[in-house]
């Protein structure tokens, strides 16, 4: 390439590119919107997910039956007058319980994965920019939460304090956060040694700038989609948790309907299984809707 | 010869260190750059050309002050550039700024075009807040991009025009050295011919100084008005283009320059074509003496005794090698 063709350039810009058209190509949201609402499965989830929106949020106003309210005969089963859904062993509407128990439960699914994500993003990309020592105490904190036994911990908390749906939230997010952790971690290790960041700090771009707005926009898809899974996680986890007794009593939530019923499963198998199908469905569309995001935000998986 | 010196590099030394092995083990360290003096006059292009793993990059970022320096001192205009930290070195970097190597990795994908070549002069308070728009526009068209293309994101750009915004980016802030790391070893050939021509022509319009690194020797031929030949850490020869290319000193030089393809069959059979076997010895224990004693044919027990000074052999010809003779006679083949 001795390139001695200034013919065509001395004083003109010296580029045919620039002559060409610019193919119109999508902005990169509006295309992983459109990989999104090709996959049948997580459209399907975000349907089902907004279903449950409705009937959780706006249905509580139609349907104003008191969950704690003794309306029939206790055991009723599915079906009956007044109670669809049959009622549990006090007599209490089922339907009500879903209803109006619903909102308790993603309540604390959303706060405890938000929770989840500000921890673990919070250490990840600390440990992930600046690496060495930083790295390993953070590191070292994080296995160290990863081994105790998330269930057992969590317990602890929640006994510690007054059980409340905060409680509760707070007991998920702590010992839920390391998977964000290691995964905002190894995006930030990645992300850090391309030359845009070389290129940001010859610039001037302080650390702080570097991580929020050049670093963290780079790491969202991965991280977006360990959220949305977070939250399925945390709906399960708060189920155990009033499973065994260890949530608000005074707060109607699905977890609590299956733990307060439990001895009943085999003479009135639909106190416990009604309320298990919503979590499974709320559980199911979340789910799904992640591994959707996962897909429509991940160049490699896209055929065209 | 040294009146208008603008970036001038001493005994610079970066070397990484690595893992300890155990707890108590030795701590070793990779001697990635090992003593390289430079000069730089004001408006010249100089060019550092070398195999990988030579330092030449680690050489320009350590200018750049983008990896930590050892030891050394580097001088650009009035600022002792290994001495600054924090703010002071915020307010430096406006006059010097870099072109990567790899236009597919040095574009933030998120960020638009405009707003990247925008970036430096916001960050690094260039010019009235009201004039960037058109300086932006301005840039654009002077690396040969529209301004329209400003909207765009990085992916929307061939890879050509993707190196042009990191030009433009590169000039917004008015830097006086431009550090080109490669610049154009990721285009293919033709767009490499349009991105070098920018690059001159930019340099006589803007009187732009530039530390051209690179491994290929038709591009730094081109380009270059001096280079330094670097292996394992140290400059082994330097001189200005002329005298390096027509009367290469050192062997590793020779090897280098017979080893770029040629058209022509009389130079193809040249006698004193050097063919090198091997691989450069490993950078974190260098041997003692010559580092190319090892790959070299006519290597010596000198050589691998002592380490050849950078000597001048005549003016601004400068070589590292034990076998050139003071009046500038290579080594030579015994037959």
């Amino acid at each position: 390439m001795s390139a001695a063709d200034n013919s065509q350039s001395q004083d003109a810009p010296p580029t045919f590119e620039a002559a060409y058209e610019i193919p119109d190509i999508e902005h990169p949201l509006r295309e992983a919107a459109r990989m999104f609402a090709r996959n049948k499965a997580a459209v399907g989830g975000l349907i089902l997910l907004v279903g449950i929106l409705i009937l959780t949020l706006l249905v509580p106003f139609f349907y104003t039956v008191d969950p704690f309210d003794l309306v029939w005969a206790p055991l009723s089963p599915p079906g009956t007058e007044n109670a669809l859904f049959g009622t549990d062993y006090l007599g209490r509407d089922i339907l009500a319980g879903i209803v109006h128990g619903g909102s308790a439960t993603l309540a604390v699914g959303a706060s405890a994965a938000l929770l989840a994500v500000v921890i673990g993003l919070s250490v990840g990309s600390l440990a992930g920019y600046y690496g060495g020592w930083v790295d390993e105490v953070l590191m070292r904190i994080t296995e160290f939460f990863q081994v105790l036994p998330t269930l057992l911990f969590a317990m602890v908390i929640v006994a510690l304090f007054k059980p409340s749906v905060a409680t509760v939230a707070f007991a998920i997010g702590v010992v839920s956060w390391t998977a964000v952790a290691r995964l905002a971690r190894s995006e930030f290790l990645r992300i850090r040694s391309l030359d845009y960041i070389k290129a940001a700090r010859s610039i001037s771009s302080s650390n702080r700038r570097i991580i929020w707005f050049v670093i963290l926009p780079n790491a969202m898809p991965p991280l977006v989609v360990q959220a949305t899974l977070a939250v399925g996680g945390a709906i399960l986890f708060e189920a155990g948790l009033s499973f065994l007794g260890l949530a608000d009593p005074n707060v109607m939530s699905w977890g609590f309907m299956i733990g307060s019923s439990r001895d009943y499963l085999m003479d009135a198998w639909w106190t416990v299984t009604i309320p298990g199908i919503f979590i499974f469905l709320t559980v199911l569309a979340v789910s799904l809707i992640g591994d959707g995001l996962n897909d429509a935000t991940n160049p490699k998986l896209r055929e065209r | 010869m040294t009146e208008d010196i603008l970036l001038s590099v001493e005994n610079l030394k970066v070397h990484f260190a690595m893992k300890r092995r155990g707890l108590t083990g030795p701590k070793s360290f990779v001697h990635a750059v090992d003593g390289v003096n430079l000069k730089i006059t004001k408006g010249k292009t100089f060019g550092i050309v070398g195999e990988s793993g030579s330092g030449k990059t680690t050489t320009a970022l350590a200018v750049m002050r983008l990896v930590p320096i050892t030891s050394g001192t580097i001088t650009l205009g009035d600022f002792r550039l290994d001495q600054l930290q924090g703010e002071e070195l915020r307010r430096a970097r406006r006059h010097m700024q870099i072109i990567f190597q790899d236009p597919y990795s040095s574009l933030n994908p998120r960020v638009r075009a405009g707003a990247i070549v925008r970036e430096p002069m916001d960050l690094m308070d260039v010019g009235e807040t009201s004039e960037r728009e058109d300086r932006v526009a301005e840039l654009f068209r002077q690396v040969g991009l529209r301004p329209e293309q400003q909207a765009l994101f990085p992916h929307q750009f061939s890879g050509g025009q993707r190196q042009r915004i990191g030009v433009a980016r590169a000039l917004a802030s008015q830097p006086d050295l431009v550090v080109c790391d490669e610049p154009v070893s990721a285009l293919d050939v033709a767009i490499q011919a349009q991105i070098i021509n920018l690059l001159r022509k930019l340099q006589d319009d803007l009187g732009l100084t530039y530390l051209f690194i690179s491994h290929d020797l038709g591009v730094v031929q081109y380009i270059c008005d001096e280079i330094a030949v670097m292996y394992l850490g140290k400059v082994v020869e330097q001189g200005d283009r002329i005298s390096l290319f027509t009367e290469p000193l050192h062997p590793y030089t020779w090897a280098l320059l017979s080893a770029v393809p040629s058209a022509d069959p009389a130079l193809r059979d040249q006698k004193n074509r050097i063919r090198l076997q091997g691989d450069p010895p490993n950078p974190i224990d260098p041997p003692p003496g010559c580092r190319f004693a090892s790959r070299c044919p006519f290597s010596q027990d000198l050589c691998t005794r002592e380490t050849p000074p950078l000597r001048p052999i005549k003016d601004g010809h400068l070589v590292a090698c034990h076998l050139v003779s003071d009046d500038g006679v290579p080594p030579q083949h015994a037959d």
